[in-house]
């Protein structure tokens, strides 16, 4: 294997300058309308000694037009073998595009040679990467995300406290992940479908959310938007076109797909946006989805939040690859590493997978390596089975509130004042929303029954009678805050 | 892949060849003979529906090219485009997973198993996503979709495709099931199970695909739909009732028409509808004859006809003049050998006597199947 990984590494050079004069003649031809797009570029930047591997990521650009899936394959099948001894005389024309034949027998390595490296705009500090390609926020913008990353914070410390006290059954934080929630709500479209799956309650915040809806839902009163009929952080709201979560790992990444076939048979300019997690990405459902978005060229993004831990899982035993964002090309979709605890990075890439998602329809992959800074849910002590070192050094070196927050000052756009007002302020309408919530109405008993169907059918009507003629027969055995 | 890009092809490339009204065509074909195939009722059914309503699409493994493994959607391809007549990868997970988020978002997908016995593999959308989440989001997602597909035994095919599904869905509230035996009830459920705004499972039988039945003008109307929850009496009678569905419907008829012979009187009810169940039809016929025997092909614990018996024992019991007998599927995984599979299905003379028993209690209760 050594000797020919070291003979063809010679032709990947060589090829790798030929392509790299194609894409540079690419990038400089003038830049299409759209915003994002205009920054797709800059991804072609990578240098030589990437070698092999740079081609995955350099070569579905030069196809960036093609929307044709056949010409695609043809061109990935022939592209594969570039780098080795290729007979282009010589090409096995089989169902679904051309291979071409080699003389070499080489077995495609089970990894690259490098990572797929991992695309960042702001360093840890909060400055920006030399040379850094991002596409630009606004004052107002930047003020509006950092403000919510901060209400996510808070709302999480106050809540997760509520669960520990006892007055809810569950809650689930988001901690260290704000960067990931906010900014990639922020790059999309209101008309943009959500599928989450737990731990994306920023993207709610984001779309209008109020902090009084989410202490409803928290405590199943009558105003909550589920009745009551779903369990603590399952939010769901149709006005903000995110669909009530789903317990049941992965299942609502297929379900996106079919969410953006929808939207593509409506033929509007919306996409399907699903998150879920690196444990996630084991289940049967990840494969079934990549595969079925990519054949019917479903205009959705599939936004992985490799945060390290699955419960208890860490990444290396949950998987032998280099993360998630491998596994796109294998299905045939674009994808792309990013810092999750880089706003700026998730913001860029996330507006620019959108124009691609929705312009081209077509699956984009987005793998966001960030860390679950918090426990995995209020059943869980993660210092059982991870060091508290390991927790710290992402709750501080790498905490993505703290670096937006220096950008911010280093833009004289927040100062101390104003984090001051700010943390004071969410911190008040938390406890406010809490009191309101908890001396709200609880659902009512139809409630129990209404909903299974689109009409309650008589069997259930039969059981709601029964039980109401019980109740009053024996009132003192059933709880009292049960409104009648 | 390569099929959806060769429907592509054949699409652009043969314009409208194939493309002919298979409804007019089903009604001259009835006007004169007045029969019609399950497996047309369920063609005309879906052409129709999808005729009406542009948010109705076929999807599953090889509807489209191929016009479903067992023909079901013939000519639907040609006339209907491959955005709407969908083939879809070989990942059960993965369809049932898109037909649900497609009725997430106000399409109403038809999802077609190749058999239900691989709805298994997709069971987790089916119970947990399409059942609960009009309930889960309080009405906020409704779910309109339609799984439907070959159910219980067929021939010769043993266990993995030989089993009946109803027990099972038909214990998960949230879900509609329906189980067509005749022609009119193909056409009739299948255009109600389309046009329901709550997820239905349609359980068809393979063998009853190629049977006819004869045919009303009134069925062979497009407007023609059947209310789901509505069992049908089939043969009238006043000494006992058997009920069924699918398949067992026919033998039940049968068993019927033997014990006429021997002067007993049999009511045979069609349930069409297995959740929402018609209690009040079966107890009124129970209330009648006094007696009852429930048939299915499915295993018989937990299974359809015990909770036909907990109905009657809870709202008639003072009006049965015998015990109720149960004819169900032997207690085992199908077997492949002809022999054995007879054995482990119903037949026809396992209900007779089952009838006899419950009229004269001639033979000893032991012996039931």
């Amino acid at each position: 294997m050594a000797t020919l990984l070291l003979g063809r590494s010679r032709s990947a050079i060589q090829n790798l300058l030929k392509r790299t004069a194609l894409l540079s003649a690419l990038t400089h031809s003038p830049p299409p309308s759209s915003s994002a797009a205009s920054h797709v570029g800059c991804r072609y930047r990578a240098p030589p000694s990437q070698g092999n591997r740079s081609l995955a990521v350099l070569f579905p650009f030069s196809r960036h037009e093609s929307t044709k899936a056949q010409i695609q394959l043809q061109q990935t099948h022939l592209a594969e073998d570039d780098d080795t001894q290729v007979q282009l005389d010589e090409v096995l024309d089989f169902p679904g595009g051309k291979v071409a034949f080699t003389s070499e027998m080489r077995f495609i390595p089970e990894s690259a040679e490098k990572r797929v490296p991992c695309y960042r705009v702001l360093n840890d500090d909060g400055v920006p990467m030399p040379y850094s390609n991002y596409v630009k926020v606004s004052k107002e913008m930047a003020v509006k995300m950092y403000s919510a990353m901060v209400t996510l914070q808070t709302m999480d410390n106050v809540f997760y406290e509520l669960q520990r006290q006892g007055r809810i059954s569950f809650y689930l934080t988001s901690m260290g992940e704000e960067a990931v929630n906010i900014a990639s709500a922020a790059a999309l479209s209101a008309d943009d479908v959500i599928l989450p799956q737990y731990r994306e309650p920023g993207v709610l915040l984001w779309r209008g959310f109020t902090l009084q809806e989410f202490a409803n839902q928290l405590m199943g009163n009558e105003a909550d938007f589920g009745k009551g009929k779903q369990m603590p952080i399952h939010y769901g709201s149709n006005k903000h076109n995110y669909i009530t979560i789903s317990s049941p790992i992965a299942t609502q990444l297929p379900q996106a797909a079919g969410v953006a076939y929808a939207l593509k048979m409506e033929g509007g300019k919306a996409c399907a946006v699903t998150y879920f997690g690196d444990g996630a990405s084991s289940e049967g459902d990840f494969h079934a989805a990549m595969n079925f978005a990519a054949v019917m060229e479903a205009p959705v993004i599939f936004i992985c939040r490799n945060n390290g831990w699955a419960i208890s899982t860490p990444i290396e035993e949950q998987f032998r690859s280099d993360g998630v964002v491998v596994k796109g090309r294998a299905y045939g979709i674009r994808s792309i590493r990013v810092d999750g605890n880089d706003t700026l990075a998730v913001y860029s890439a996330v507006r620019t997978a959108r124009e691609m998602a929705v312009n081209e329809n077509r699956p984009v992959l987005i793998e966001a390596l960030t860390y679950r800074a918090g426990h995995h849910s209020t059943s869980d002590d993660s210092t059982k089975y991870r060091s508290i070192d390991e927790i710290e050094y992402w709750k501080k070196a790498r905490n993505p509130v703290n670096r937006f927050k220096r950008w911010l000052e280093s833009n004289e756009w927040w100062g101390d004042e104003d984090e001051l007002k700010l943390r004071q302020s969410v911190k008040k309408e938390l406890l406010q929303a809490i009191q309101v919530a908890e001396k709200a109405q609880k659902p009512a008993l139809e409630e129990l029954f209404r909903d299974v169907y689109d009409q309650v059918p008589s069997n259930l009507e039969g059981q709601e009678r029964q039980l109401r003629e019980t109740i009053k027969k024996h009132i003192g055995d059933y709880p009292s805050d049960v409104p009648l | 892949m390569w099929g959806v890009l060769r429907q592509k092809v054949c699409a652009g490339g043969l314009p409208g060849m194939y493309i002919r009204p298979a409804v007019a065509a089903f009604r001259n074909y009835s006007s004169s003979a007045k029969q019609m195939m399950v497996r047309e009722a369920l063609n005309s059914a879906l052409d129709e529906e999808m005729s009406a309503d542009h948010r109705v699409f076929l999807m599953g493994e090889e509807v489209g090219e191929y016009q479903g493994a067992y023909k079901i959607s013939k000519g639907l391809l040609e006339k209907y485009g491959p955005e709407r007549v969908l083939d879809t990868p070989i990942t059960e997970a993965g369809f049932t997973g898109i037909g649900v988020g497609a009725a997430y978002y106000g399409l109403r997908p038809v999802v077609e198993f190749m058999t239900f016995n691989f709805s298994m593999q997709a069971i987790d959308h089916i119970i947990n996503s399409a059942a609960k989440s009009n309930y889960m989001s309080a009405g906020q997602i409704s779910v309109p979709i339609v799984f439907r597909g070959p159910n219980g035994a067929a021939a010769g095919v043993g266990a993995q495709h030989s089993q009946c599904y109803a027990a099972w869905y038909g214990s998960c509230p949230g879900l509609k099931v329906l189980s067509p035996y005749s022609s009119e009830d193909a056409r009739g459920l299948l255009k109600a199970a389309i046009r329901d705004p709550d997820p239905v499972v349609f359980l068809e039988n393979e063998l009853l695909y190629g049977e006819s039945f004869p045919v009303s003008d009134e069925v062979l109307d497009s407007s023609f739909c059947l209310p789901i929850g509505k069992a049908k009496i089939e043969r009238e009678g006043k000494d006992v009732t058997i009920t069924a569905y699918s398949k067992m419907v026919g033998f039940a008829l049968k068993a019927a028409e033997m014990l006429s012979k021997e002067g007993i009187s049999a009511e045979v009810i069609n349930l069409r509808s297995i959740r929402p169940l018609d209690r009040s039809t079966i107890n009124a016929s129970v209330r009648k004859t006094n007696r009852l025997v429930t048939v299915e092909e499915g295993f018989p614990q937990h299974g359809v006809g015990a909770e036909i018996c907990t109905s009657v024992i809870e709202e008639s019991f003072g009006y049965l003049d015998a015990p109720v007998e149960r004819i169900a599927g032997a207690d085992v995984p199908m077997p492949y050998a002809a022999n054995l599979e007879r054995m482990a299905v119903p037949q026809v003379e396992d209900i007779v006597r089952a009838a006899k028993r419950a009229c004269y209690r001639s033979v000893p209760m032991a012996a039931t199947a």
